[in-house]
C-alpha cells in the first residue's frame, strides 16, 4: 500500500483566529485538498514540503462582497473600452488565458488576480434571479477561486405580495425556492422597495423605511423584517445581506440605523456601510459629515449585526448597482454615460463611470468614513474588508487598505493631502488604533467565513479546505500583502510570487434549504401570469455548475 | 484547463414511429428566443410546432438532417479526425487568423471558439459587427436605459419602433412582448398602449401602429435630434424641421407630448436605424433621447436583435475579452477596434491569412473585396446547411442544429439566458464538439498545457 500523498507547510508563523492561533510556529498538513491532523505515525513523510519558516501563513482570503459576474458586470465590461487600452494588459501564457483589466476585469483576469492576491473565495453580491444562469456561465470562466452569489429579492413582486397579504409561510417557501432555483447562496436586499418605485415613475424611489411602495402598499421596513425572519427560520448560512435605502445621500445614517433596528434582533449583514453613514441634511453636500459613531455604537452592542465596509479609494472606477434610482442619481452627479436596466418582477440595475478625488471634500470624507468603520468596530468579527469592488475601488486595493489599518502614520500622511475641513467632520485623525496581523486575518478570512456560515473556510483546522496563503513579512504591509509568496487552493499550489503555476476552475457554493413544496403551485401561477419566459426554463440545473458545493443550513441539513 | 462545460440536455431518445412531445422548447430563429414552443417529433422530423410563428414553424418543420458528410476537406469527404487535424494546422499556420460568426451557436460553443482564438493570437468577431455593431459603439458612448421584455409586457404603455419591422422579422414580438399582452399594470393589453412606428417606408408593421411616421430616408439622425430638442424645450424652426425630416413639425411636437405623458415608454430599434447613414451616431441619438426622456417619465430603449444567439455572442466575447466584438489578440492580449478588427475589414484589407467561419455565410453577404480575399485563403466553415461559404472552405463541417438537435444556452435580445431543449439527435457533431476537438489539437500543436 502506498502512503497517502501529504503536503506539508512547514514551520510557518500561523495566523488562524478561529482556532485561537495568533502567530504561532506550526506545521500544516494537507491531504486530498483538505487540512488534516498531522499523521499519528511520526515516520510518515509528506510527499511535498513547502518550507514556510519565517513566513506568515493564513487561510485564503474571502471576499464576501464584490461584483465579478453576471449581467451588470458584463455590461460594465462592454461599456468601458476606454479604460482598458491604456491600463495593465493580461497576455495569455501557456497555462492561462488572456484577459483585460480596467476597473471591471474580464472573467479569467478576475480569477487570476484574486488568486495572485491570496484570495481563494469570492461572492458576487447582486444577481437578478432570471440571469442566474448567466452568472454561473461566467463563474465557470472565472478560474482559481470558489464562488457564489447573492440573489436580488428586495424588490421581488412575490416577496412584496406575500408581505402585503400577510402570508409569511409563502414568503419563506419563496425565498427557499428562489435560492434553490438559481443555485444562489443568500438573499440580497438592495434598496428594498425603492427599485420598484423607480420602475413606476420618473426619478421614483422610497425616502425612508416607512414609505409605502406603490401598488404593493408595503414598506421597506416590512421587507427587511419579513425577509430577515424568514431567512432565520430557514436557518440559511448567510441569512440576509442588506444594501440599505438611501445609499450615498447626506443624512442617510438614520435610515441605516432604522434598518438595523428593523432586523428585530434577527441576524443581518449590512453591506458597504461606508456609503450609508452620512450626516447632513436634505441632500445638501455642504453639510456632509461622518455619522459612524452613532452607528458603530449600535453595532458594538448588537452582535446580530455584521457589516462590510465598501472602502472608497482615490481614483477612477465604475459604479454598478442593483439600485436603479441610485444609478440615475450618480449619472446626474457625474454626467457621464449611464446604463440602467429594469428586470421584470425582480430588480433593477445602474452603471456609470465615477472618479473619487482626494481634493474633493465629499470623496475624502467617504474615504475617511470607511476607515473609521474598520477602526471603531470593537469586535473585528463583526466587520469585513471590502471595497464593494469595483464601486469603492478594485479588490486589488486590499493591500493598501491593510496598510491604512496597520500603520497610523501612513494613514495620517494621506489624510494630510485631503481638504482640512475633513478634520472637523470625521474622527479619523484622532484614532490611534492599529490592526494586528491576527485582526487582519479576522476581517479578511475568519470573519467572513463565520458570517457566511462556511465551516470549511477561513481557518486551518482539520477538515478545512486547503485554501492557504503564505506571505513574506515586510515592514510595509502593502508590500507584504500585494504579492503572496505562495497561494494554495484546494491543496494545489496555484501561485508563487505572483506567477500562476497551475489553474483550476473552482467550486460553486450554493444552498438548497427545504421548504413547503405546496407553495410552489402558487408561485407557478404567479410566475406564468407575469414572466416572459417559461416556468420550466427558469431554474438553473446542476449542469451549469462546474463543481457544486452545497453549504448546509445552520441546522445542518 | 477545459473551456466550456459539457453540453446539457442531450435530446431524449426517439423511438422509431412513435410521437414524442417536447414542451417549452426554445426557438432560436430570431432574437425573440420564444421558449414556449411545443414540438411534436416523429423519427427525425418535427411535425408540429405549437405557438411558433410563421418563421419559427418554418425553422422547425423544414428541418431535416442533411444527408452529406459531416466533414469535407477541399470538397472531398473526410473523416472528422482528418478534418480536426487539418483545421488545427490551418489555424496554427496562419499569421493573422480570424474567427467570425457565432451568433447561431449556443454559448457553450462560443466559449470554445474564443478560447481557440486566444491560443492562436487570432481575431474574434461576430455578426454583431454587421448588424447592431453601431449600437454597441453608441452604447460605449452614452450607455443605455433598457429593460427586460417582461417589463415591456407589464408596464410599457407607449411602444415605438424605429427602423424596425417586427411584423416580418420578429413575428411574435407584438403578441408575446410588446403590444398585445395583458400586463400587470396594463390589464387591457393593446387598448392600454399607444404604438408609434417611425420608418422610411410603410412596412408590414405599420398597420399595427396607432401613429405611423414616415421620415425621409437617411434622416433618422435629424428626426431623433428634433425629438431631443423638443424634450429639452429648445425652440426649433418648424420649416427647417419639416424640410429636413420630411415630417410636419406639429407631428413631432405631438409625439413628444405623448412621450412625456406616458408612464413607461419603450423604443425598439432595428437595422433601419443602425445600418443607414450615420450608423452609430443614429443609435447614439436614439439612446441619448431615451436617456433624456427619463427627466420627464420612465423611458427605455432596446435593439431588436436578429440572430437567435447574437446576444449570447456579445456576452461571451465580452466576459472573456472585455470587449463585445472585433477583438484582436495579435499581441497576446485582447484589443478592440471596430473598423479595423471587424471581419469585413480584415478581409477587405487583405490582412487575414486564414479563417474559421462559424454559422455564418460571408461568401453570400459580404462585400466583393471581402469575398474575393476570403476565396484566396484557407478557411474552416461550420454550418448546419450547405452554403456558398461551406462550398469554398478548405475544411467544412456539417454540424447539428442548436435547439433542434443539441442543447446549450442562448441569450434572448434582452440578455435573458434561456436553455435549449433539443428534439432529436443528429448524426452530425455539434459545433461545440467540433470546436472542442479543434481546440485540443491547437493546444497540442502550440504546446499549451
Amino acid at each position: 500500500m502506498t502512503s497517502p500523498d501529504y503536503t506539508k507547510i512547514s514551520q510557518g508563523i500561523v495566523y488562524d483566529p478561529r482556532n485561537g492561533i495568533d502567530g504561532e510556529i506550526r506545521d500544516i498538513w494537507i491531504l486530498d485538498g483538505r487540512v488534516v491532523d498531522p499523521p499519528a505515525d511520526p515516520s510518515v513523510r509528506a510527499s511535498k514540503t513547502i518550507d514556510a519558516s519565517g513566513l506568515v501563513v493564513m487561510p485564503g482570503g474571502i471576499d464576501m462582497h464584490c461584483h465579478i459576474a453576471g449581467p451588470k458586470v458584463n455590461v460594465a465590461r462592454k461599456m468601458r473600452p476606454e479604460e482598458k487600452r491604456r491600463g495593465e494588459q493580461m497576455p495569455r501564457t501557456n497555462i492561462t488565458h488572456s484577459g483585460s483589466m480596467g476597473s471591471v476585469p474580464s472573467t479569467f483576469a478576475t480569477g487570476y488576480k484574486y488568486a495572485a492576491l491570496g484570495y481563494t473565495t469570492a461572492f458576487d453580491a447582486a444577481i437578478p434571479p432570471i440571469a442566474a444562469r448567466h452568472a454561473h456561465e461566467e463563474f465557470e470562466d472565472t478560474p482559481c477561486i470558489d464562488k457564489g452569489f447573492y440573489v436580488l429579492m428586495g424588490n421581488n413582486h412575490y416577496v412584496m405580495q406575500s408581505l402585503m397579504n400577510n402570508e409569511p409561510h409563502k414568503l419563506k417557501a419563496f425565498i427557499a425556492w428562489l435560492l434553490t432555483s438559481t443555485k444562489g447562496f443568500a438573499p440580497k436586499l438592495v434598496n428594498p422597495g425603492g427599485v420598484e418605485v423607480w420602475k413606476s415613475k420618473q426619478a421614483g424611489n422610497v425616502s425612508g423605511l416607512d414609505t409605502k411602495v406603490d401598488h404593493f402598499g408595503v414598506t421597506p421596513r416590512q421587507i427587511i423584517c419579513g425577509v430577515a425572519q424568514a431567512a432565520a427560520e430557514l436557518a440559511l448560512p448567510h441569512p440576509v445581506h442588506i444594501h440599505c435605502n438611501n445609499l450615498g445621500m447626506p443624512g442617510n445614517w438614520e435610515t441605516t440605523l432604522e434598518t438595523m433596528r428593523a432586523l428585530n434582533g434577527y441576524r443581518g449583514h449590512i453591506t458597504h456601510i461606508q456609503f450609508h453613514s452620512y450626516g447632513g441634511g436634505n441632500g445638501d453636500e455642504n453639510t456632509f459629515n461622518s455619522k459612524v459613531i452613532p452607528l458603530v455604537e449600535y453595532v458594538n452592542s448588537h452582535p446580530n449585526i455584521t457589516v462590510d465596509v465598501g472602502q472608497v479609494l482615490f481614483g477612477e472606477t465604475t459604479s454598478m448597482t442593483g439600485d436603479g434610482p441610485l444609478g440615475y442619481f450618480l449619472s446626474k452627479v457625474y454626467g457621464g454615460k449611464w446604463f440602467s436596466s429594469d428586470t421584470e418582477m425582480e430588480s433593477g440595475c445602474g452603471i456609470t463611470p465615477i472618479k473619487y478625488r482626494n481634493k474633493s471634500l465629499v470623496h475624502a470624507l467617504q474615504w475617511a468614513i470607511g476607515l473609521e468603520w474598520y477602526l471603531l468596530v470593537k469586535d473585528p468579527w463583526q466587520v469585513v474588508m471590502s471595497t464593494d469592488h469595483p464601486n469603492g475601488g478594485s479588490f486589488l486595493a486590499y493591500p493598501q487598505i491593510i496598510r491604512f489599518l496597520m500603520d497610523k502614520t501612513y494613514r495620517r500622511d494621506v489624510l494630510k493631502t485631503c481638504p482640512p475641513a475633513i478634520l472637523e467632520r470625521s474622527t479619523l485623525w484622532e484614532i490611534d488604533r492599529e490592526y494586528t496581523l491576527n485582526e487582519i486575518a479576522i476581517i479578511t478570512r475568519a470573519g467572513p467565513a463565520r458570517i457566511l456560515g462556511l465551516n470549511n473556510k477561513g481557518h486551518l483546522g482539520a477538515g478545512a479546505d486547503a485554501d492557504i496563503t503564505i506571505y513574506t513579512p515586510h515592514e510595509n504591509k502593502e508590500v507584504m500583502f500585494e504579492m503572496p509568496r505562495v497561494v494554495i487552493k484546494s491543496g494545489r499550489v496555484l501561485v508563487e510570487q505572483g506567477d500562476i503555476r497551475e489553474t483550476l476552475i473552482g467550486k460553486t457554493l450554493h444552498v438548497q434549504p427545504s421548504y413547503d413544496l405546496d407553495v410552489e403551485t402558487d408561485i407557478q401561477e404567479w410566475f406564468e401570469k407575469y414572466y416572459s419566459i417559461s416556468w420550466r426554463n427558469y431554474p438553473v440545473d446542476l449542469s451549469y455548475l462546474y463543481e457544486s458545493c452545497v453549504i448546509p443550513t445552520r441546522r445542518g441539513s | 484547463m477545459t473551456s466550456g462545460s459539457t453540453q446539457a440536455h442531450a435530446p431524449t431518445p426517439t423511438i422509431p414511429g412513435e410521437l414524442k412531445v417536447i414542451h417549452d422548447a426554445t426557438c432560436t430563429f430570431c432574437g425573440c428566443v420564444c421558449d414556449d414552443i411545443e414540438l411534436t417529433v416523429k423519427d427525425d422530423h418535427i411535425i408540429e410546432a405549437k405557438r411558433a410563428c410563421a418563421l419559427g414553424k418554418s425553422w422547425f418543420l423544414n428541418h431535416s438532417v442533411e444527408d452529406r458528410p459531416s466533414c469535407t476537406i477541399d470538397g472531398n469527404p473526410a473523416s472528422l479526425e482528418q478534418g480536426y487535424d487539418r483545421a488545427a494546422q490551418i489555424l496554427t499556420n496562419g499569421k493573422y487568423p480570424i474567427c467570425y460568426g457565432l451568433s447561431d451557436s449556443p454559448c457553450e460553443a462560443q466559449r470554445v471558439a474564443v478560447s481557440i482564438v486566444d491560443w492562436i493570437n487570432g481575431t474574434i468577431d461576430t455578426t454583431t459587427s454587421v448588424c447592431h455593431g453601431p449600437s454597441g459603439m453608441a452604447f460605449q458612448g452614452v450607455g443605455e436605459v433598457t429593460c427586460s421584455l417582461g417589463e415591456v409586457a407589464n408596464r410599457g404603455d407607449m411602444i415605438l419602433f424605429w427602423g424596425s419591422n417586427p411584423a416580418e422579422s420578429h413575428p411574435r414580438h407584438f403578441t408575446k412582448y410588446s403590444l398585445m399582452p395583458k400586463g400587470m399594470f396594463l390589464p387591457n393589453g393593446r387598448k392600454d398602449r399607444t404604438c408609434v412606428i417611425v420608418d422610411v417606408r410603410r412596412t408590414k408593421s405599420a398597420k399595427a401602429a396607432d401613429i405611423f411616421i414616415q421620415i425621409k430616408p437617411k434622416k433618422d439622425f435629424e428626426a431623433l435630434w428634433t425629438l431631443r430638442a423638443l424634450a429639452k424645450g429648445i425652440e426649433l424652426d418648424p420649416d427647417l424641421v419639416h424640410r429636413e425630416t420630411g415630417v410636419e413639425f406639429s407631428v413631432w411636437s405631438d409625439l413628444m407630448d405623448r412621450m412625456k405623458a406616458c408612464k413607461f415608454g419603450v423604443i425598439f430599434f432595428g437595422m433601419g436605424l443602425t445600418m443607414t447613414r450615420g450608423k452609430h451616431v443614429n443609435s447614439e441619438a436614439l439612446l441619448a433621447l431615451t436617456r433624456d426622456m427619463n427627466a420627464h417619465t420612465r423611458f427605455v430603449a432596446k435593439p431588436n436583435r436578429g440572430h437567435g444567439n447574437v446576444t449570447g455572442a456579445d456576452n461571451v466575447v465580452s466576459w472573456r475579452t472585455g470587449y463585445p466584438f472585433g477583438v484582436n489578440h495579435a499581441r497576446g492580449y485582447p484589443r478592440f477596434n471596430p473598423g479595423e478588427y471587424t471581419t469585413s475589414d480584415t478581409l477587405a484589407n487583405r490582412e487575414a491569412d486564414c479563417a474559421m467561419m462559424i454559422a455564418c455565410d460571408p461568401m453570400a453577404n459580404f462585400s466583393q473585396p471581402a469575398r474575393e480575399h476570403l476565396a484566396t485563403i484557407p478557411y474552416i466553415a461550420l454550418d448546419t446547411k450547405e452554403t456558398p461559404t461551406t462550398r469554398s472552405a478548405a475544411v467544412a463541417f456539417a454540424v447539428a442544429t442548436y435547439g433542434i438537435n443539441t442543447g446549450g444556452t442562448v441569450y434572448r435580445m434582452d440578455d435573458v439566458p434561456i436553455p435549449l431543449r433539443p428534439a432529436f439527435a443528429s448524426p452530425h457533431p455539434s459545433d461545440y464538439d467540433v470546436l472542442t476537438a479543434i481546440e485540443v489539437r491547437v493546444k497540442k500543436i502550440l504546446g499549451i498545457t
